[in-house]
């Protein structure tokens, strides 16, 4: 039945790559045709630079907010926090519901306007997700398994690192697949408050009315978040043991 | 050995655990056993202080429990729980060493330990040793869960129904392979059940809960024999002493070394040996003893020839080592008021009767 169910998905994820790959390449040759794809290729030195910019960006507010959030999980779920988890929980569900926008906007009345107000309200966008995700993760290993390791003679600290964390690895590596995947879509906007990025290209292309400026900067923005979502997704295939592995 | 000494739980108003002073012998098998929420669990894990006990004493082997380190104290004491609880994110092997481990054990060494225990209890390392929880079947998982507690040799170890969550048939088969390890293993065991079969099987001594309070503590033939009030009565079973029936071997019931008969030795002579020991028939045993058939008093009076030309073959046969429950079955079966008992090779080594077996239940009743 689930094995079933994974041919058929299979299948259809194939299908879905092949079409892409077809659609891609129509689009292209329509393109070239038209004299569109030349006029996208003029702003290669503006990409390369840009997706440097885009990826720091990404980076460093993407790293920050796994060593913040994936600790912060744990200790919340620790004994004299427990009863509090609830709580964080809904709070959190209740911050991620505040638009993207916003947030940038109010990072940027306290830290101006650049790098940092951006790395700052990515940071906290995608702190929400893999905070969530970190403590969905730890609670859901079953209570004996805990019990038998306390029984066993594994100490308060060695508990979180070889029980809870690798159990609930999949859940938080899922977490931080899809916030990373919209980090990167994200971090478009920062370009609204100075921080630049493949947004400007975007942005600029949208006020000047020129397309190939458009494509130049969201083509590889699209591709930027599909690499970033595979490579997240081939870690958390091959790094998850496969006792606990549902991929494999 | 462990002591308990007047141990109390309270939970908020609920008394899990009402004053129980208890001893457990070294190297025996302790059965708790008792209705659902009596307290067997709580009692247990006061042992390895997964609870800490509102008031009394717990000393193991010697040392107050509450003086030793918690951590230390539980990796010095083997654990299974009802779940099972292996760590799905870790092989068998990895699994099995994780106390070794944690006590700093060579790495090889632990390694080797944990192939050695998977062949204790029929598993072939080759093929368990690198594979994840997930990949077991329920009895396999059982086995991995039960060597696992005994990974770094520990001389106590707690079970909490560990066999609880297998199908009837494969749950009588790890019982009989655990019973066989423990016989060679010696540990000194607390074991959590809630049925009376596998307490009587298992038990050195069993211990009835109710509500909180040790009822009665004693051996399982005594148990059955005895019960100390009606509610233990009720909680063993109206067929109480049918139990019992699985407590005692044929051989210590049987007649031993009777009167027997050789193919060669005439009818005459075979009737003469019957009178003389009130027998109204007798095992005919080929040259070495083995035993081969029988033949009646009546037949032997009213033919003539030798023993080995008349005998009939023997109805039920049964070896000295099975319990009272698998001779009486067989008399059952075969409409017969006895059986030859014989040892693993065949060789003749008594009768048993069912009186001897009335008998023999009925001793323990009389005398009290
Ligand atoms: N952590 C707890 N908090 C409050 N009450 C508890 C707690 N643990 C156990 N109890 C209560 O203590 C009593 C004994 O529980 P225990 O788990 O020892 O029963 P048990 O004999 O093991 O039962 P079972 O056969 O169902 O496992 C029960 O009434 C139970 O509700
Ligand atoms: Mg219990």
């Amino acid at each position: 039945m689930a094995a079933a169910t994974l041919s058929t998905s299979t299948v259809l994820s194939t299908v879905i790559r092949l079409a892409l790959v077809a659609g891609v390449f129509a689009l292209g040759a329509y393109w070239e045709s038209t004299g569109l794809l030349p006029s996208i290729f003029r702003h290669t030195d503006d990409v390369v630079y840009l997706i440097g910019q885009h990826i720091r960006l990404v980076a460093i507010s993407g790293v920050l907010a796994i060593l913040v959030a994936v600790p912060l999980g744990i200790l919340l779920t620790r004994t004299p926090f427990r009863r509090y988890t609830n709580f964080v929980t809904q709070f959190v569900n209740l911050g991620t519901t505040i638009p993207t926008l916003a947030i940038l906007a109010l990072s940027m009345s306290f830290l101006g306007i650049g790098a940092p107000p951006t790395i700052f309200g990515l940071f906290v966008l995608t702190l929400l997700p893999i905070l969530l995700n970190t403590i969905a993760g730890i609670r859901s290993v079953p209570p004996h398994l805990i019990e038998a390791a306390r029984g066993m003679g594994l100490t308060q600290r060695q508990i979180p690192f070889q029980v809870e964390l690798p159990n609930a690895a999949f859940v938080i590596l899922a977490g931080i697949r899809t916030a990373l995947a919209i980090n990167v879509g994200t971090a478009t906007l920062a370009f609204l408050i100075g921080g630049g990025g493949l947004g400007e290209l975007i942005f600029t292309g949208i006020d000047l009315m020129d397309p190939s400026m458009l494509l130049a900067g969201a083509i590889p923005t699209a591709l930027l978040a599909i690499l970033v979502d595979f490579l997240v997704g081939q870690a958390q295939f091959w790094l998850i043991p496969r006792g606990v592995n549902p991929l494999r | 050995m462990i002591t308990l000494d007047h141990i109390t739980k309270t939970f908020g108003q609920t008394t899990a655990v009402d004053a129980v002073s208890m001893e457990v012998p070294a190297g025996s098998v302790c059965v708790l056993l008792g209705p659902s929420g009596c307290g067997k669990t709580t009692t247990m894990k006061m042992i390895n202080r997964l609870i800490a006990p509102t008031s009394g004493k717990i000393i193991v082997d010697g040392k107050d429990n509450a003086a030793v380190d918690e951590v230390t104290l539980r990796r010095s004491i083997g654990y299974v729980i009802q779940q099972i609880g292996l760590f799905p994110n870790k092989t068998v092997e990895d699994n099995i060493a994780i106390v070794p481990d944690m006590l700093g054990w060579d790495r090889k060494r632990s390694r080797i330990r944990a192939a050695e225990l998977l062949e204790m209890v029929n598993l072939d390392p080759e093929i368990f040793l690198k594979r994840y929880p997930k990949e077991l079947s329920g009895g396999q998982a059982q086995r991995v869960g039960v060597v696992r507690a005994l990974a770094a040799d520990p001389p106590v170890l707690l079970m909490d129904e560990p066999f609880g969550a297998i199908d009837p048939i494969n749950r009588e088969v790890i019982q009989d392979e655990f019973m066989k390890l423990q016989a060679r293993l010696k540990k000194t065991i607390v074991f959590v059940s809630h049925d009376i079969d596998e307490a009587v099987k298992m038990a050195d001594r069993i211990a009835i809960f109710r509500e909180g309070r040790l009822i009665q503590y004693s051996s399982p033939d005594d148990l059955l024999a005895h019960p100390s009030n009606s509610f233990v009565a009720d909680f063993v079973g109206t067929d109480r002493t049918l139990k019992r029936l699985r407590l005692i071997k044929v051989e210590d019931v049987m007649v031993e070394q009777p009167c027997r008969a050789r193919a060669d030795d005439t009818l005459e002579t075979a009737a003469a040996m019957m009178e003389e020991a009130g027998h109204i028939s007798i095992v005919m045993v080929g040259p070495l003893g083995r035993a081969r058939g029988y033949v009646t008093l009546d037949g032997a009076r009213c033919k003539r020839g030798t023993v080995g030309e008349h005998h009939d073959k023997l109805r039920g046969v049964v070896n000295v080592d099975e319990d009272l429950r698998a001779a009486v079955s067989m008399m059952f079966t075969h409409d017969i008021t006895w059986l030859a008992c014989v040892d693993d090779d065949g060789f003749y080594k008594g009768y048993i009767t069912q009186r001897g077996i009335t008998h023999a239940l009925g001793a323990t009743y009389r005398d009290s």
